[in-house]
């Protein structure tokens, strides 16, 4: 007789917004597996509809605080190609240094705060400040400085004010920059024990080849400002074919749209990128990435987090490196002109922490937005982490409930997933019949909890 | 021994819990981006629920937080549930005070909603209800934080006067008045359209002074003209009603709007 087992683990902890994870086993067999996205509905796209162009970042970075920059910079993106706007290299510089400190913030709070309680076995951070304070200090600093940076180009990391189409509102003194550039250069040990922490985790053995998709930049440089989009198939698919490479579809358990590629479910965001553009990293990266032995033929989301250490030493030298550059010339930009004045359509992508962002919008010849469509990293692995989960259960299925209930959650939260951006939504539900001949129905909120 | 301090305090600390309803969870982020401060919170208020950073979810708190409008049928009944288990509810952020973002759909169907966006999809996951609203339109809140998103100094500002029986400080007047203050040059003047005379200040006027308007994210200030901000507008080559629009993005919450409405020619967005 095979197992019969239903785990339901309402709003799952230690994600950005609300989803639940429901599995059933019936008889050994896997009848359904669903991580279902239960954040409230919030419109963005319809809130978009007739507003000034101008007001299209500061309206989409509320569609998420924790990647407010990249939904910033994806819409000045598209702002800026639906107008025919061309920004100057510093501006780009700039934007592209607001960026670092967005994905030191975000993956410096995924791996220490969201993903190194399960390493300590702790239910939060919040016990790792009696038991490991060095590393919760040390987490907490990095924070700080990721926050600086915005700090200094955009006001605030949550909400970046400054940008403009064609250019930024603000342009930080050679003072700022250069308090910036001490304090990034006193962090490196910092980064470094970051790596020296993470290097030696056993990451749960599990590997499913999916399709990996990231925007690379022409330039060469590591993808973050967008740029066509890489498929691991080896097609390349320009911005305007989005569509083609991630096309969105509506599921009755969510209320975040799911995408899926050529051939079903895709893989966005720190391992993906890592997948397709290792060869674009620096040398420090590069040395962390052997240091925590992640190899670009590893196809085990568990490595999400490792490419997101990785990912932090890149944004790190790249701070450095950019702060040096705008120092060379601190003098502002001026905003590029507008070519295209009488509008059209723009997609603008952006290389968020969880992956490719993209904002689309057809600009009408009064400057208001006609249509909007904004495609989501979170949105687009969705279908990938239920695909992981169906691949990953029945290695489980001899285990205590407790123990898959900690795998799913574990599995889901190694994604990063931003709930609040995917509906523009985290809950693990084992539903059905409990092996114990429990009644259908979700259990109580605490099934998944651990500790 | 009354001061909290870092290490085990010798008394119960009040036990504090985080709870979201429909935003961006950015406030959230902000209490987690007070850094420095993080730890020395932590040896103040004991933290029994705040699904995004932690496992454990009590519900024997004393202070509640609340950031978020409510949007769904069930959000009404989960507040009033936090109500009753809360010594003290605070709502923090635009969203929660105002309705926020949230509520510039608010004079549209939510059928014509989920027609654009889920392809006319409205059944559980995506049912709403008419309005996006503020906490305090469906339960009493004792305190506000405003902003969007809140300031983490004012944050731990206002934490400080509760935790010292004191009620925290709300500026009573424009941003216009922290904005001369800092030396930023009008945005009017500049012919951009800036609402910072009605708005309610506290944010040492960071928009105008990293190059965007104000957007009154605060709500407004206890005596607002609003005539004389369709006139300011007019003046600088701006139509009144695009101070009418600028006015839905953050506070377009029915109570919020009927003020400005009546002021004001009507918003060419709906």
């Amino acid at each position: 007789m095979g197992k019969s087992t239903s785990i339901s683990v309402h709003h799952v902890t230690r994600v950005e917004g609300h989803g639940n994870i429901v599995v059933d086993l019936k008889d050994g067999t896997l009848t359904r597996c669903e991580l279902q996205i239960v954040e409230s509905p919030r419109f963005f796209e319809a809130l978009l509809k007739d507003r000034p162009h101008d007001e299209a970042p500061r309206i989409t970075c509320r569609i998420c605080g924790i990647c407010s920059v990249g939904h910033a910079t994806a819409a000045i993106h598209a702002v800026e190609a639906a107008l025919g706007i061309a920004p100057g290299p510093k501006t780009r510089a700039l934007r592209r240094l607001n960026m670092c400190g967005e994905w030191l913030q975000s993956h410096v709070l995924h791996a220490y705060f969201l993903v190194a309680p399960d390493l300590f076995h702790a239910p939060s951070v919040i016990p790792l400040a009696t038991t490991h304070p060095e590393i919760v200090r040390r987490a907490l600093r990095l924070k700080g400085l990721a926050n600086e940076i915005c700090y200094a180009i955009s006001g605030r990391h949550v909400m970046p004010i400054s940008y403009l189409p064609g250019g930024m509102g603000h342009w930080p003194s050679a003072a700022a920059l250069e308090v910036l550039h001490a304090r990034l250069v006193a962090a490196r040990a910092d980064v470094e024990a970051t790596v020296e922490l993470f290097a030696p985790i056993e990451w749960p053995d599990f590997s499913q080849e999916i399709e990996a998709l990231a925007a690379l930049e022409e330039d060469g440089a590591y993808p973050m400002m967008g740029g066509p989009i890489h498929s691991s198939r080896g097609k390349v698919f320009a911005p305007g074919a989005y569509r083609e490479a991630s096309a969105e579809h509506i599921v009755d358990h969510s209320a975040a749209k799911h995408t899926r590629g050529a051939d079903g479910p895709v893989r966005v965001g720190a391992l993906a990128r890592f997948q397709l553009a290792h060869e674009r990293l620096g040398p420090a990266a590069r040395q962390a990435a052997a240091a925590l032995n992640l190899s670009p033929a590893t196809r085990n989301p568990f490595h999400y987090t490792p490419a997101q250490v990785v990912e932090s030493v890149q944004a790190f030298e790249e701070a450095i490196t950019l702060t040096e550059l705008l120092l060379g010339d601190p003098s502002p930009e001026e905003r590029a002109p507008v070519t295209r004045p009488r509008g059209g359509v723009g997609v603008g992508l952006a290389e968020v922490p969880r992956g490719t962002l993209i904002h689309d919008y057809e600009i009408g010849s009064d400057g208001r937005i006609v249509r909007a469509n904004c495609v989501i990293p979170t949105a687009q692995n969705l279908a990938a982490i239920e695909a992981d989960m169906r691949a990953f259960v029945p290695a489980l299925v001899a285990r205590p409930k407790d123990e898959i209930t900690r795998a799913m959650e574990m599995l889901v939260r190694a994604y990063d997933p931003c709930i609040s951006c995917a509906v523009h939504l985290l809950d693990v539900s084992f539903v059905g019949q409990g092996h114990d001949g429990g009644a259908a129905g979700p259990e109580s909120p605490t099934a998944g909890g651990r500790g | 021994m009354a001061s909290p301090t870092p290490t085990p305090a010798p008394r119960a600390l009040p036990k504090a819990a985080f709870f979201s309803f429909a935003s961006c969870e950015g406030c959230q982020l902000q209490v987690l981006s007070i850094e420095d401060q993080f730890l020395t919170l932590l040896g103040a208020i004991e933290i029994v629920n705040f699904r995004e950073a932690i496992d454990d979810r009590r519900d024997d708190y004393d202070i509640a937080f609340i950031e978020g409008s409510l949007v769904r049928p069930e959000d009404i009944e989960e507040i009033q549930q936090i109500r009753k288990r809360a010594r003290i509810l605070i709502a923090i952020g635009a969203c929660a005070c105002l309705g926020g973002v949230n509520a510039i759909r608010n004079k549209r169907s939510p059928a014509g909603l989920a027609r654009e966006v889920y392809e006319g999809r409205q059944d559980g996951v995506f049912k709403t209800l008419s309005e996006a609203s503020p906490v305090r339109s469906v339960v009493q809140v004792d305190y506000e934080i405003r902003g969007c998103p809140i300031d983490r100094d004012e944050l731990l500002e206002s934490l400080r006067s509760l935790l010292a029986g004191t009620v925290p400080y709300v500026p009573p007047y424009a941003v216009c008045v922290q904005c001369t203050m800092r030396g930023t040059p009008c945005m009017l003047e500049r012919g951009l359209p800036c609402v910072g005379s009605v708005a309610r200040a506290g944010c040492e006027a960071i928009c105008p002074a990293f190059g965007a308007p104000c957007e009154a994210c605060r709500g407004i200030h206890d005596s607002p003209n609003f005539e004389a901000l369709g006139e300011a507008f007019f003046r600088h080559g701006l139509p009144r009603y695009v101070a009418a629009e600028k006015l839905q993005l953050f506070n377009n919450y029915r109570e919020l709007r009927e003020p400005w409405e009546k002021a004001l020619p009507s918003p060419s967005i709906t």
